[in-house]
């Protein structure tokens, strides 16, 4: 579900030709990347396929992430795509403990786009970036024919540096660990969905697009036995954890009831037979955390404003290795499967 | 099939020959055509499906449906051992269901056409 | 959220399941016949909850998944067409015809969008005209009002440019087909609470005075489920077989007349081909001569095409709850959402894509590649 995703796992095999599911960060992405990127570009560092690459340059640890954006709306509420490029961008780093420094821009401009609209944008971005204390570089831009791009496209590049000794990683997830979630899901997806769709809400949602660097840090001063850190982006929660079950070759056991989703945004989900936790977030982490650390990050994370409805929502697990489950209000037990491609709102 | 959910009509209004409202679903509102649910008024809560209410919610026989089931849900809480009483199981089961209301020997709806007109 | 929170009650949900055991002293065999009940049983693993005793079948009732296989392919074609904004429900976008489906055509250019409601169909219709506009109208009788509605707006607005594509299935005919098969386990029904909403459950008294089997008009939520499944078993180990309404807060035994009406005037009962089934009589709706101009079958003079289902599909079992998702080979195998090989893998509501999403990792799955 582009910023729709329907948790229908139907087929979308349009194996020939690129699709729409193939950007979703589900089963199809992960395809693509197996069987056509990384075969092109075989090395250690891209194989470790984490949200960011950490290398040595000389004697300094370098992280480095680049991403790219899309979002239809350009303006939404809580945010645009220019703080949203600084935001993913800073978080992808964040989530290897990097500190961010440094931002490339690239603008993929649609010709006829109104300047006051690139004005907006830029000025958006600006802002974003000194917020966070990293500044563009450098950057580059592009115009291309009408029709030919949706108004705008922005590239980043993100540079930062990463602490000495830190290693997080979605394969280091030990059986036992907590599972920790920084705050309401779906914000993102529901607000941009909102705008498309044209749903009202009584309170309106926002994106919930923000910067986690200096939360991140905070959480490294807590305690160092946190394995990995993942931002819930494009996929939502279900992406992240299933990703992380497979390379750690573990089991995620999560409990439904300590799940946090906002009323409206449980209600436009109920209404449009979308699951929350495949709706993307901009603003949001999940840490595995050695469990006796649990209660003391959990409370650490309340104390910094991305972090105010921090809990824990699950255990790490022997058993099931592979697999995200789920208890149920009733207490029963399901699979949180990995989307195959978008979630769809559906009438069935 | 038939994903159905039912949301409170806050507003309601007519626009060319249809009466179309904003429904209440948890936090969020939305637009809904509401040609099928002619007696519904503002506070009902209708049932809303692919943009329309197809019903609107029988809010007495809702409640009185809910309350029996509190009623084993409470029972169960008071007593576990209540649920393995088979004889009290039984008498609760004479009351649990009384048959519908409604014309249980109605005739189905006739297949006429183009008379009812919608509105 | 009020008329659903309540529903999902563990208490009462547990309260329920200990009737349920205590009241089941011999073995039965259930059906739920909606996708979205499927989808809700899976979900929340009623049927763990429920003694062993209690054996629960999943029926036809996912309109997506029965959708006949030609009905794809002539949407495809159509929605490629330069012309032509192609508008449908999600659930339909990725259900594979025979070479394509909805999504592929998007991904090759064609203009397909997905729409909550069939009036957003008629809209874009109205702001396009020099667009064709199709709707792909399916569903059971739940959603054919909508459908009918559709049409019959754009008729009002003079709009010349809006027709749909209709493949519309019935229920009874579907519980008819299964009950006078030779083959059939099932004792006991719980009928699709939200096409009982709109066309009552007098239907499903005809159908217990004949078959004497008791049927139950059953809701979606876990609660509703439960509490339908115990009026089941309660029936059944008392010789009983009538028609119980679960659903009170929205179904009563007439339905609902305006939403009727529409249906009428627009539509018109016929035979129709149930993917992974066959020809069930009598079994779908079709629009009226009057509405010709509206159907998008007769304006795009689309050929039928043959289509044949792989070998290795047990649909039809799955279907007439014969068989499980996991008694197939195929499950999970060469059979996944990504490469499904028959309808009831096909959609969210389809038993086997139920199975899939929720179960499998309980499943032991001996592949035999």
């Amino acid at each position: 579900m582009s910023a729709l995703t329907l948790n229908c796992p139907v087929p979308a095999v349009a194996r020939d030709h690129v699709s729409l599911g193939h950007g979703s960060g589900g089963k199809l992405s992960a395809e693509l990347m197996r069987d056509v990127f990384l075969p092109a570009f075989r090395n250690e560092t891209l194989e470790r396929l984490e949200d960011q690459a950490t290398v040595k340059l000389g004697n300094v640890q370098i992280a480095m992430t680049t991403d790219s954006f899309v979002v239809k709306p350009l303006f939404f509420r809580g945010g645009d795509i220019g703080s949203l490029a600084v935001h993913g961008t800073v978080n992808d780093l964040a989530m290897g403990g990097a500190t961010p420094l440094f931002l490339s821009v690239a603008f993929i401009i649609e010709e006829g786009l109104p300047m006051e609209t690139l004005r907006r944008v830029t000025a958006s971005l600006g802002r974003a970036a000194s917020a966070c204390g990293v500044q563009v570089i450098t950057g580059d831009t592009k115009v291309v024919d009408k029709g030919s791009g949706d108004g705008v496209f922005i590239n980043t590049t993100g540079l930062g540096l990463t602490p000495e000794g830190l290693y997080l990683s979605a394969g280091a997830a030990r059986p036992g660990d907590a599972v920790i979630l920084s705050g309401f899901i779906g914000d993102h997806g529901i607000a941009i969905l909102a705008e498309r769709e044209g749903l009202e809400f009584e309170t309106q949602v926002e994106s919930d697009s923000a910067p986690l660097h200096t939360l991140v840090a905070q959480m490294l001063e807590t305690t160092r036995a946190i394995r990995c850190l993942r931002d819930p982006t494009r996929g939502g929660v279900s992406s992240s954890l299933n990703e992380i079950a497979a390379q750690s070759q573990v089991g995620i056991l999560l409990e439904e009831e300590a799940i946090p989703v906002r009323d409206e945004v449980r209600g436009a989900c109920e209404m449009l037979g979308l699951d929350p936790l495949y709706v993307a977030n901009e603003g949001k982490l999940l840490a595995i955390v050695d469990p006796s650390d649990a209660d003391k990050l959990v409370a650490t994370m309340r104390r910094h404003p991305p972090g105010l409805e921090a809990r824990q929502i699950g255990i790490v697990t022997e058993s099931d290795r592979g697999w995200v489950t789920m208890r149920t209000v009733l207490g029963t037990t399901r699979i949180v499967d990995m989307l195959a491609g978008d979630q769809l709102p559906r009438i069935c | 099939m038939c994903l159905a959910v039912p949301g409170k009509l806050v507003e309601t209004q007519s626009i060319s020959e249809s009466r179309v409202g904003v429904v209440q679903f948890g936090g969020i509102k939305r637009s809904v055509f509401l040609d099928f649910v002619p007696e519904a008024q503002v506070g009902d809560y209708v049932l809303v499906h692919v943009g329309f209410a197809i019903s609107r919610m029988d809010e007495e026989e809702a409640q009185r449906t809910y309350k029996l089931l509190e009623h084993i849900g409470m029972l169960e809480i008071e007593d576990p051992a209540f649920s393995g009483d088979p004889d009290a199981a039984e008498s609760l089961a004479s009351i649990e269901r009384s048959p519908n209301p409604g014309p249980e020997t109605a005739e189905p709806i006739p297949a006429t056409g183009g008379n009812n007109a919608i509105r | 959220m009020r008329y659903v929170d309540e529903y999902r009650d563990p208490r009462i949900a547990q309260a329920l399941v200990d009737r349920i055991h205590t009241r089941t002293k011999k073995p039965w065999v259930l059906m739920e016949i909606c996708g979205g009940q499927t989808h809700t049983l899976m979900r929340y693993g009623i049927d763990e909850l429920i003694p062993p005793k209690v054996e629960l079948v999943h029926g036809p009732g996912c309109p997506v998944c029965v959708t006949p296989i030609e009905v794809v392919d002539k949407a495809a074609e159509i929605a490629a067409r330069p012309d032509v904004i192609f508008v449908s429900y999600g659930d339909m976008l990725r259900v594979p015809g025979t070479r394509s489906d909805l999504f592929r055509v998007k991904a090759h250019g064609g203009d397909v969008r997905i729409a909550y409601s069939p009036m957003e169909a008629v809209k874009i219709a109205a702001n396009n005209p020099s667009k064709k506009v199709v709707f792909f109208g399916i569903g059971f009788e739940t959603t054919a009002p909508a459908n009918a509605m559709a049409v019959w707006k754009a008729r009002e607005l003079g709009l010349k440019n809006f027709s749909e594509l209709v493949s519309h299935v019935l229920v009874p005919p579907a519980i008819r087909l299964l009950l006078n098969s030779a083959e059939n386990r099932v004792q006991g029904f719980i009928a699709p609470g939200h096409v009982c909403t709109v066309m009552g459950y007098w239907q499903y008294k005809a159908l217990v005075d004949e078959f004497h089997v008791p049927i139950v008009v059953g809701g979606f939520e876990p609660v509703d489920l439960l509490e339908a499944i115990l009026m089941l078993v309660t029936q059944l180990e008392n010789g009983q077989a009538k028609v119980e309404n679960q659903y009170g807060r929205t179904v009563d035994y007439a339905g609902n007349h305006p939403a009727q009406v529409i249906m009428e005037e627009v539509f018109e009962v016929a035979d129709r081909k149930w993917r992974g089934i066959g020809t069930i009589p009598m079994s779908g709706l079709r629009l009226r001569d009057e509405f010709a101009v509206y159907d998008a079958e007769k304006i795009f003079g689309v050929e039928a095409l043959e289509a044949e289902e792989p070998a290795e599909c047990i649909a039809a079992q799955v279907l007439q709850g014969l068989k499980k998702p996991i008694d197939c080979a195929a499950f999970a195998c060469q059979c996944t959402p990504e490469h499904p090989l028959g309808a009831p893998m096909v959609s969210a509501e389809g038993a086997c894509a139920a199975y899939y999403q929720y179960r499998r990792h309980a499943a032991s799955l001996k592949c035999i590649a």
